[in-house]
């Protein structure tokens, strides 16, 4: 397989692992937002229990998506910066405010009105930052940026603001909820916690369905490209078989209360879903101007991109090993 | 202010706020360390309630770091795409690099911070030494993009972009050195700085205070040796700007005219219509002895380059000047106080010497503002020196005063937050005050 293939194939696995990872994180989000019923508190710290030693390290899979498509497609990632400056910057927004909400709230507990009101900062900026970042991947597949040599000229707002691209970022947010809560399942420590998100789970899986339906259906308008590719690219096809294959499984498996399994479905079917985005607009980066070959920088460049992705899976892949293990095993509560 | 003024504006704001944290993110890692490690070797509760307060205080100052990181990575291309675009590539090896190093400070501060009882404590201390690990290699990374930026190698430009790259050249381009162990010293000393000044206010409130006594101890022999060893490695550093960049060495002396036997100026406003030195204190020979280690050196004046390629001349000096004078200041105040620990057999407590220590505690991060500033500022106007100009390199998005005034007022509230945050983790520790939980 040609280098620049296998970068482009790194670059669509951070975005499978961001969304499988963090994509949770924001559904955490969400949930904390939506808490409700007489275990309203007990979510809400079921919810920050669960990211709290990891949420640094999933959003990290963002960061080096961004660098290994600007060190290996460098111009598609300076016309992607152009074209999407304004989304962009308000994603930029919701990360900062989301982070630092978190990591406020979590260390000053003291009193409940300033825990409350970096816990709404938290929330919104969690359901935000999501259909954001939808509206960005949308704006992608729909062939509206357009470039001429090196300059955009589809304007700064019109590629992103169609009524595809908001029904993406619909969708993702479903897909996060949905995900959050069905990881959430497992992780809860008591039965009646556990169905509170069983309920949450099978809810948003639901959502899922309705905003990947309404997805399609306005993709063979706005995104013809992506619509011949869900249908024709080689493998699409066996892809979106996965993708069903897995959702239904996980709907089984919650019904079943196989919660454990259910995780396992439900991050390959977000994961699939992510797959089956960048097969179907296989082999442009940025539909439909800019291809993986046109934007790949010189060989040896990539090549030596290839050995930091090797020296960086050496050392990161053991260390997330370790630092799930370790959060892994629940000790009895006190 | 046009477009270009405010992006440019944007990026140095972003930066100056993010290199706190940053330099926070280096540091406080290897404090809480040292405590932890002081706390299990003598069982010491103080130095095990220090090392907990570091580690709330690193999660803070992570998690902003973190967050302000990832915007300017995505600014990189928001307000520069041309260099991104054609660039990218050749610098985009040491990025890569720093985004491992930012896994592996991210995946052990999480295992440090929350996994105090659920690992051993061998294994805790390990995750301890490899988020201070992490995080020198992270600083180490990205300011090898910012010695390309001032010295671009490993390629050859042309009118399209550039070519023939070999991306470990254009890594560690000339001066690297000197500009690494500039930039990782100074995240020690500012970051030591401060905690020394923090702990020596509340000594000089409260004298008797054994933890803030051992807190000090604990900042202070890091703030002493970097302050003693910056001036040395700055030496260096600019004995290199002045063969590789007499321009930009100029602009930090504000000499215009190139002269042997050349002055070094203490104070001054450089006018750049005039190319005059106003309020100029001349010390005679002694730039030609510092540039060169020759008193009747050559040093070259910034006539002899074109007016459009000099830097902003007074913004640099002063800059220079004020990272000068505070690290000056420095290490004065170390050097006496390691004569006195010397003499006294401890570090002294005494109300005079913790004055001085409240008095240095901002210089740290005065000087590390000031340093960037020149290197910055010094570069223009290029982005990549001699090969990009920085107007060439800006989006072609309008209306940045936007983006420009909503990150500053972002920027400016998340400040007087983390403040405010740190501002009540130290008063947790007053006398008198119960220790509040920790992690």
């Amino acid at each position: 397989m040609p280098t620049e293939l296998l970068l482009a194939f790194a670059v669509a696995g951070t975005f499978v692992l961001y969304s499988i990872f963090g994509g949770a994180d924001f559904g955490g989000g969400v949930w904390d937002l939506l808490a409700s019923g007489p275990r309203k508190a007990e979510q809400r710290a079921l919810i920050a229990r669960a990211l709290g030693p990891v949420w640094e390290v999933n959003h990290v899979w963002l960061i080096v998506g961004l660098v290994l498509l600007f060190s290996g497609f460098s111009r598609a990632f300076a016309v992607l910066t152009v074209a999407l400056h304004v989304p962009l910057t308000l994603l930029l927004l919701g990360i900062v405010f989301r982070g630092t909400a978190f990591t406020f709230r979590t260390y000053d507990a003291r009193g409940d009105l300033v825990q409350r009101r970096w816990g709404l900062v938290f929330s919104v900026a969690s359901v935000i930052s999501p259909v954001l970042l939808g509206m960005c991947v949308g704006a992608v597949v729909s062939g509206r940026i357009r470039v001429e040599g090196r300059v955009v000229v589809s304007g700064f707002f019109a590629p992103w603001l169609t009524p595809f691209s908001v029904a993406v970022g619909v969708l993702a947010l479903c897909l996060f909820a949905f995900l959050a809560a069905v990881y959430l399942t497992a992780e809860a420590d008591s039965e009646p916690l556990r169905e509170d998100f069983r309920r949450r789970a099978l809810l948003s899986g639901g959502a899922v369905f309705l905003a990947a339906l309404g997805v399609l259906v306005l993709a063979r308008e706005a995104a013809p490209r992506v619509w011949s590719g869900l249908l024709h690219a080689p493998f699409a096809l066996a892809l979106h078989a996965i993708t069903a294959l897995s959702a239904v499984a996980t709907f089984v498996l919650l019904w079943r209360r196989r919660f454990s399994w259910a995780r396992v479905t439900a991050a390959a079917q977000v994961g699939f879903i992510v797959l089956g985005w960048a097969a179907s607009q296989y082999p442009y980066l940025v539909v439909p101007d800019v291809t993986i070959q046109a934007a790949a920088v010189s060989p040896n460049v990539l090549r030596l991109l290839m050995v930091a992705i090797a020296v960086g899976a050496a050392l990161v892949v053991p260390s997330i090993v370790l630092l799930l293990r370790v959060f892994e095993a629940r000790p009895p509560r006190t | 202010m046009d477009d270009l003024l405010y992006a440019r504006a944007q990026m140095g704001l972003s930066l100056a706020f993010h290199i706190v944290f940053a330099a926070a993110g280096v540091a406080l890692p290897v404090l809480m360390v040292l405590s932890d490690w002081k706390a299990r070797r003598t069982g010491d509760a103080d130095y095990r309630l220090l090392s907990q307060k570091l580690a709330k205080g690193t999660a803070i100052l992570f998690a902003v770091g973190a967050v302000s990181g990832t915007v300017l990575s995505f600014e990189l291309g928001l307000l520069w795409p041309e260099f991104m675009g054609q660039y990218g590539e050749v610098i985009g090896f040491p990025f890569s690099l720093e985004g491992v190093a930012f896994f592996t400070e991210a995946i052990f501060l999480g295992i440090y911070l929350y996994g105090r009882e659920r690992v051993s404590p061998g294994l805790h201390l390990f995750s301890g030494v490899m988020v201070a690990l992490s995080g020198a290699a992270s600083a180490f990374f990205v300011t090898l993009v910012n010695v390309f930026m001032n010295n671009p190698t490993g390629f050859t430009p042309t009118p399209t972009g550039p070519t023939n790259i070999q991306p470990l050249v254009a890594m560690f381009g000339p001066g690297w050195q000197y500009q690494t162990a500039h930039v990782l010293l100074s995240c020690y000393q500012a970051s030591a700085f401060a905690m020394a000044g923090i702990h020596a206010f509340v000594l000089l409130r409260h004298p008797g205070s054994a933890f803030h006594r051992k807190a000090l101890a604990v900042a202070l022999p890091l703030a002493c040796i970097t302050a003693l060893a910056q001036p040395l490695v700055g030496d260096f550093l600019a004995k290199h700007t002045a063969e590789a960049r007499p321009e930009k060495l100029a602009a930090m002396e504000g000499l215009f005219e190139t002269q042997r036997g050349a002055p070094l100026s203490v104070g001054g406003l450089p006018d750049e219509e005039t190319a005059t030195m106003p309020y100029a204190l001349e010390i005679p020979r002694a730039l030609s002895i510092l540039a060169f280690g020759d008193p009747d050196a050559e040093v070259r004046g910034l006539k002899e380059f074109p007016r459009e390629n000099w830097p902003p001349v007074a913004k640099v000096h002063l800059s220079f000047q004020l990272m000068v004078g505070t690290g000056s200041a420095m290490a004065l105040l170390a050097l006496v106080t390691l004569v006195l620990r010397w003499r006294r057999r401890e570090w002294p407590s005494g109300p005079r010497m913790m004055r001085a220590w409240l008095l240095a505690s901002p210089l740290g991060l005065v000087a590390l503002e000031a340093g960037w500033m020149v290197t910055e500022w010094g570069r223009q106007p290029w982005i990549i020196h001699g090969v990009m100009r920085t107007s060439e390199a800006v989006t072609p998005v309008p209306h940045l005063a936007a983006p420009f005034w909503t990150f500053t007022l972002v920027y400016l509230f998340l400040g007087l937050v983390v403040a405010f945050l740190l501002a009540r983790q130290v008063a947790g520790t007053l006398p008198g005050r119960e220790a509040d939980d920790a992690h």
